[in-house]
């Protein structure tokens, strides 16, 4: 049965998920917004190299954060205004495991596409070796902690008329934990404080499940 | 046939409410095995929560509530994906269900041919008939029917009576809120109204 809600929301967000998915386009906005502001960054500051390669990382970083508020709207409402969930409730599930498997589909369907479009937004920002490697172990621990706060705000701002608009207010101060961590491993040029965002975002994995179901309970 | 069998579907003493009005108070009813009760009430009047509260998916103001065993439930929306097509939306909860007879339950409320059409193309009827198709699929004996007759044709709504009377004739129970008549045999009749809370009269 979970397996079949995971194949199911996977459907939905990823992107290029293919003919018939919810997916498309609409997935794919936070994979091409990310890489959008790496391309625009050196035009903003200028081509030089160094100031480049110094605050590259930090505007990766900052691009992630803002790309996650991207799916927000859709990831929750929709499914509460078709009844789905409430179908789900009539079977058995509860609002917990159907909070679970749509957090993970949320991240598979934003986490690992931003890691791999690291790699262009790093040539672009013409960031080093031993930095990207940072990123990348960075966006690897942080993006299960972005897609856990996504999935509270979404649940709780879901039946908000203007809850869209709210979510990316809301995101941004829940995210600093995360982008001070994540970007401040780049500065000191140490893995350790990576260590601290995947514990942040492992704590935030395993409330946002109880959090976002007892929300969307509260709105039925 | 009451006592005989423990009932499927139970309200004791309900109270249910709305935002902060409670819409009705110290209703209680008793459905068994084979039997089904049509609510009627005018629009507003609590049928939709009544439905949803015996569902479990609302809290009682007061009182209690339940359904022994699963509940198919048939509101206005429907819980299938508008983007996909209608054979691929119903696939999705048939294979949560464990349907097997998907292709004698698509037949039997004429959706054979809509099958590759997308979900939000299809029209009120159609849709409703796709609703009608997930909870054929389902095969729970609790069935809670909101408005299942609006938007159908007159064929359709003849189907939508057949299937009721052949879901209890095996034995099941059901709960049908609906503004129209229903031909159905053995159908017992609840006026919500005649539990209705009048609003206060202001001070």
């Amino acid at each position: 049965m979970i397996s079949q809600m995971l194949r199911r929301d996977l459907a939905q967000f990823f992107p290029f998920a293919g003919a018939g998915g919810g997916g498309g386009a609409g997935a794919a906005l936070p994979v091409i917004f990310f890489v959008a502001v790496a391309m625009l960054y050196p035009f903003a500051v200028g081509p030089d190299a160094n100031t480049l390669a110094r605050t590259g990382g930090g505007v990766i970083w900052i691009a992630a954060l803002l790309a996650a508020i991207l799916p927000l709207d859709r990831l929750v409402a929709r499914d509460i205004e078709l009844g789905h969930f409430d179908q789900l409730a009539l079977r058995g599930v509860s609002e917990e495991v159907m909070m679970a498997v749509r957090m993970l589909a949320h991240w598979i369907s934003f986490g690992p596409p931003l890691i791999l479009a690291a790699f262009p937004a790093a040539a672009l920002l013409q960031i080093d070796g031993p930095t990207l490697h940072l990123v990348l172990l960075g966006l690897l621990a942080g993006t299960p902690g972005l897609a856990a706060i996504g999935l509270i705000i979404a649940a709780l701002t879901a039946s908000l008329r203007a809850g869209a608009a709210l979510s990316g207010l809301l995101l941004i101060p829940l995210a600093l934990p995360i982008l001070i961590f994540g970007a401040g491993a780049l500065a000191r040029a140490d893995a350790a404080s990576i260590g601290f965002v995947a514990a942040i975002s492992l704590l935030l994995a395993a409330l946002a499940p109880f959090a976002a179901g007892a929300a969307i309970r509260a709105v039925r | 046939m009451q006592g005989s069998a423990a009932p499927q579907i139970c309200a004791n003493d309900l109270a249910c409410r709305r935002g902060d009005r409670v819409l009705f108070r110290k209703l209680s009813l008793s459905i068994g095995p084979g039997e089904a009760c049509h609510i009627t009430g005018a629009n507003g009047s609590g049928k939709t929560t009544l439905i949803r509260t015996l569902a479990g998916l609302s809290t009682p103001y007061a009182g209690e509530a339940a359904c022994t065993g699963p509940v198919g439930l048939l509101e206005e929306r429907t819980g299938l994906d508008p983007e996909l097509s209608l054979g691929a939306a119903l696939d999705f909860w048939f294979a949560l269900d464990e349907t097997r007879d998907r292709a004698s339950v698509l037949e039997r409320l004429r959706l054979s041919a809509l099958i590759d059409v997308p979900v939000r193309y299809l029209s009120t009827g159609q849709k409703k008939r796709a609703g009608l198709a997930r909870l054929l699929g389902q095969g729970a004996p609790v069935w809670l029917l909101d408005e299942p007759l609006s938007g159908l044709d007159t064929a359709s709504q003849d189907l939508v009576c057949t299937l009721i009377t052949e879901h209890l004739a095996s034995g099941h129970s059901a709960l049908i809120a609906s503004h129209q008549a229903l031909d159905v045999p053995g159908l017992k009749t609840l006026a919500i109204e005649d539990y209705a809370v009048p609003l206060e009269p202001l001070a």
